[in-house]
């Protein structure tokens, strides 16, 4: 039982990082109807960029604090990017504006090549560290109620801490801010939003931005467990169905699909992947998503899809 | 001047149907099969057969049959690789189970196979549409990498599922060296194309077309999604499926699962929104971009930067390469989403009137 609850709690916690991808992937697509494919790639971009920013900004100016390098390290990430959104906007998206959806797609796994190649170009491709603090010791829960105890690792409870407070401070931003509301007035109807005066092309950078954010969060949490290399970038394809699974359109879905697909998975890994030979992490995500549509089509939490002739 | 219809009457609904109404039309077929059949094997070397046409050719097979699906049916599929891999696994089980099985005749048996897998995969399309279907097709892709991994029965029980075939002969005659390889992968894609070409043209791609341009329209006038959706998943899914077989067999030799993973798939996508969705000249066009443009970029990125004097190693290369290929791509898509076969019937609207424009 009490390895049960372990395997559930590994499977809540890779699963609320799953949902920080999926969060970037419903941000943008609620705002620009795209489907970004490269929202991996920004994930391991952003990632490269504050892990070897801040390796740098303590050479190039001289100082030796830790906390201050990695501070200079996020914010020259975040510039970065903002940068990188506004390049997208102005290059990309603004001039596919009416295209279909598949061509955005198309479009959006180009960037996600281009931000792949340019990252490691620039920042170098090795594996690269990023360490923010946090406490990396094993934590025993419940070891009165089971022999043994939970095993939990106290990473994994701060990563999960970080990510459930990203969420909270988005929603509060989506609710009561200015931009916030803007931003769902353009996720409600473009052109409505359009014609009493919202800006499309603003809000689109804004929303690139804020995707940019969540990859960086996502990437310095990925980053200080894995290492910031390239497979970081793969990630986002392990949180494609969790997109998926809670609709396309629905931030709680983005939440709700990760931790239902990581518990899933964990669990299925263990006591079911032992009789078909193992390693079905890969695609149980993909197939669970699979027959919930059948019976659900847009997702759990998606708006439904009305056909009309 | 040239290139012009006036003065060519049609007196038979025969001569109305042909697939090249235009005379000068089939005069360039005709030589680009000339080209193909004749003067290439005449003229490329070993090198050029076997890294760059035997690939391309291959490929565009692929890229055809996606084309299919995506282009023609408009049910978006990133699961391409799968079912290449599905037909190299099945041709070869075929092939080494069976005794004396002839090589062609695996290669459609690897198609079938593919086959009955795409239409499996294809079932959920009936009811899920669209970026979801999309997303879902990967649930083929890594499915099917899985189980050639993982379950040995399918690799013969090698390790890490490397496989390899040897001795391949058409009805008698060997396949072996770069030149033989080429013409039967060219006689296989001609013969494909022709079948694609007449397919989508006759009344099966006519409901391809209206399910893809809207579904619900489509079946309110009577076409039933069903049937039209899961023939374009199973002709797709032959095609392609064969198309694997011969990229195993033909190009590779030897071969694991990895041969067909997502980037496959990504690729073949490139391939025909590069190349024109809906279009068999399309996905030429896309397959030879997409299989020149890394030969290309390797070759010259190297020269380039010694002619600056900066020594360029071959990781900075591989990563300025994906660069250059992700940027081309956006680029490409900006300035004509609807692809290079777009621009190849700009081209000859622009000759119609050529050398007087209005």
């Amino acid at each position: 039982m009490g390895f049960f609850i372990e395997t559930v709690f590994g499977g809540l916690m890779a699963g609320m990082l799953y949902s920080l991808i999926a969060l970037g992937f419903v941000l943008i697509f609620k705002a620009s109807g795209v489907f970004n494919f490269a929202q991996g790639a920004m994930v391991l971009f952003a990632a490269l960029a504050m892990a070897r920013l801040s390796e740098w900004a303590p050479e190039v100016l001289g100082f030796e604090s830790k906390v201050l390098a990695d501070l200079l390290g996020f914010g020259g990430a975040i510039l970065v990017m903002v940068l990188v959104a506004w390049l997208v906007e102005k290059l990309v998206l603004g001039r596919l504006v009416n295209q279909e959806g598949i061509t955005l797609l198309m479009a959006t796994l180009g960037i996600a090549y281009f931000l792949d190649g340019f990252g490691q170009t620039v920042f170098g491709s090795d594996i690269y560290k990023i360490d923010i603090g946090l406490p990396k010791d094993p934590l025993f829960l419940f070891e009165s109620v089971f022999e043994g105890g939970v095993l939990i690792n106290k990473e994994d409870l701060y990563a999960a801490a970080i990510a459930a407070a990203l969420v909270l401070l988005l929603s509060l931003f989506f609710q009561y801010t200015g931009t916030g509301r803007a931003l769902r007035a353009v996720a409600d109807d473009h052109q409505a939003a359009q014609s009493i005066g919202i800006p499309l092309s603003r809000i689109w950078v804004i929303v690139w931005s804020v995707a940019g954010f969540v990859a960086l969060v996502a990437g310095i949490i990925w980053g200080s467990k894995l290492g910031v290399q390239f497979s970081l970038s793969l990630v986002a394809l392990k949180a494609l169905p969790v997109v998926i699974l809670g609709g396309l359109t629905s931030v709680p879905g983005a939440i709700v699909g990760g931790l239902i697909i990581g518990v899933g998975e964990k669990v299925a890994e263990i006591y079911l992947g032992p009789l078909v030979g193992g390693g079905i992490e890969i695609w149980f995500g993909y197939v669970l998503v699979l027959f919930v549509l059948l019976v659900r089509p847009q997702g759990l939490f998606g708006e439904k899809i009305i056909d009309r002739v | 001047m040239l290139y012009r219809e006036n003065g060519q009457f049609k007196t038979s609904y025969r001569a109305d149907l042909q697939i090249f109404p235009i005379l000068q039309d089939r005069v360039v077929i005709g030589l680009l099969l000339a080209l193909a059949f004749v003067a290439v094997p005449l003229l490329a070397d070993e090198y050029l057969l076997r890294a760059i046409l035997i690939p391309f050719l291959i490929l565009s097979l692929a890229a055809l049959g996606l084309n299919v699906l995506v282009g023609y049916c408009g049910q978006i599929s990133l699961g391409a690789g799968a079912f290449m891999a599905v037909g190299a696994y099945a041709a070869y089980n075929f092939f080494v189970r069976v005794d004396g099985m002839p090589m062609p005749l695996a290669l459609l048996l690897g198609g079938i196979c593919a086959t009955l897998v795409g239409i499996l995969f294809g079932l959920p399309s009936l009811r899920i549409k669209g970026l979801y279907l999309a997303v879902t097709t990967l649930a083929a892709q890594f499915f099917v990498d899985w189980t050639f991994l993982r379950i040995g029965w399918f690799t013969n029980h090698t390790p890490s599922g490397s496989v390899s075939v040897a001795g391949l002969s058409f009805f008698g005659l060997p396949v072996e060296t770069p030149l033989q390889k080429y013409l039967f992968c060219l006689g296989a894609v001609c013969l494909f194309a022709l079948m694609v070409k007449n397919l989508v043209r006759g009344h099966i791609g006519r409901e391809w077309m209206a399910i893809r341009d809207m579904d619900v329209a489509a079946a309110v006038i009577g076409i039933r999604p069903v049937y039209a959706k899961l023939s374009a998943f199973a002709v797709s899914s032959f095609i392609i499926g064969v198309a694997g077989a011969l990229w195993a067999f033909v190009y590779l030799g030897s071969w694991e699962p990895a041969a067909f993973n997502i980037n496959r798939s990504f690729d073949l996508l490139f391939m025909i929104i590069i190349g024109g969705l809906g279009s068999v000249m399309g996905s030429f066009f896309g397959a030879a971009f997409i299989v020149l443009l890394p030969i290309v970029l390797d070759q010259l990125l190297p020269a380039l930067g010694g002619m600056a004097g900066i020594a360029v190693d071959t990781a900075t290369v591989a990563h300025v390469v994906y660069m250059i290929f992700g940027a081309l791509i956006v680029f490409f898509l900006v300035v004509e989403p609807h692809g290079l076969a777009r621009l190849w019937s700009i081209g000859k609207e622009k000759l119609r009137l050529w050398p007087f424009p209005h």
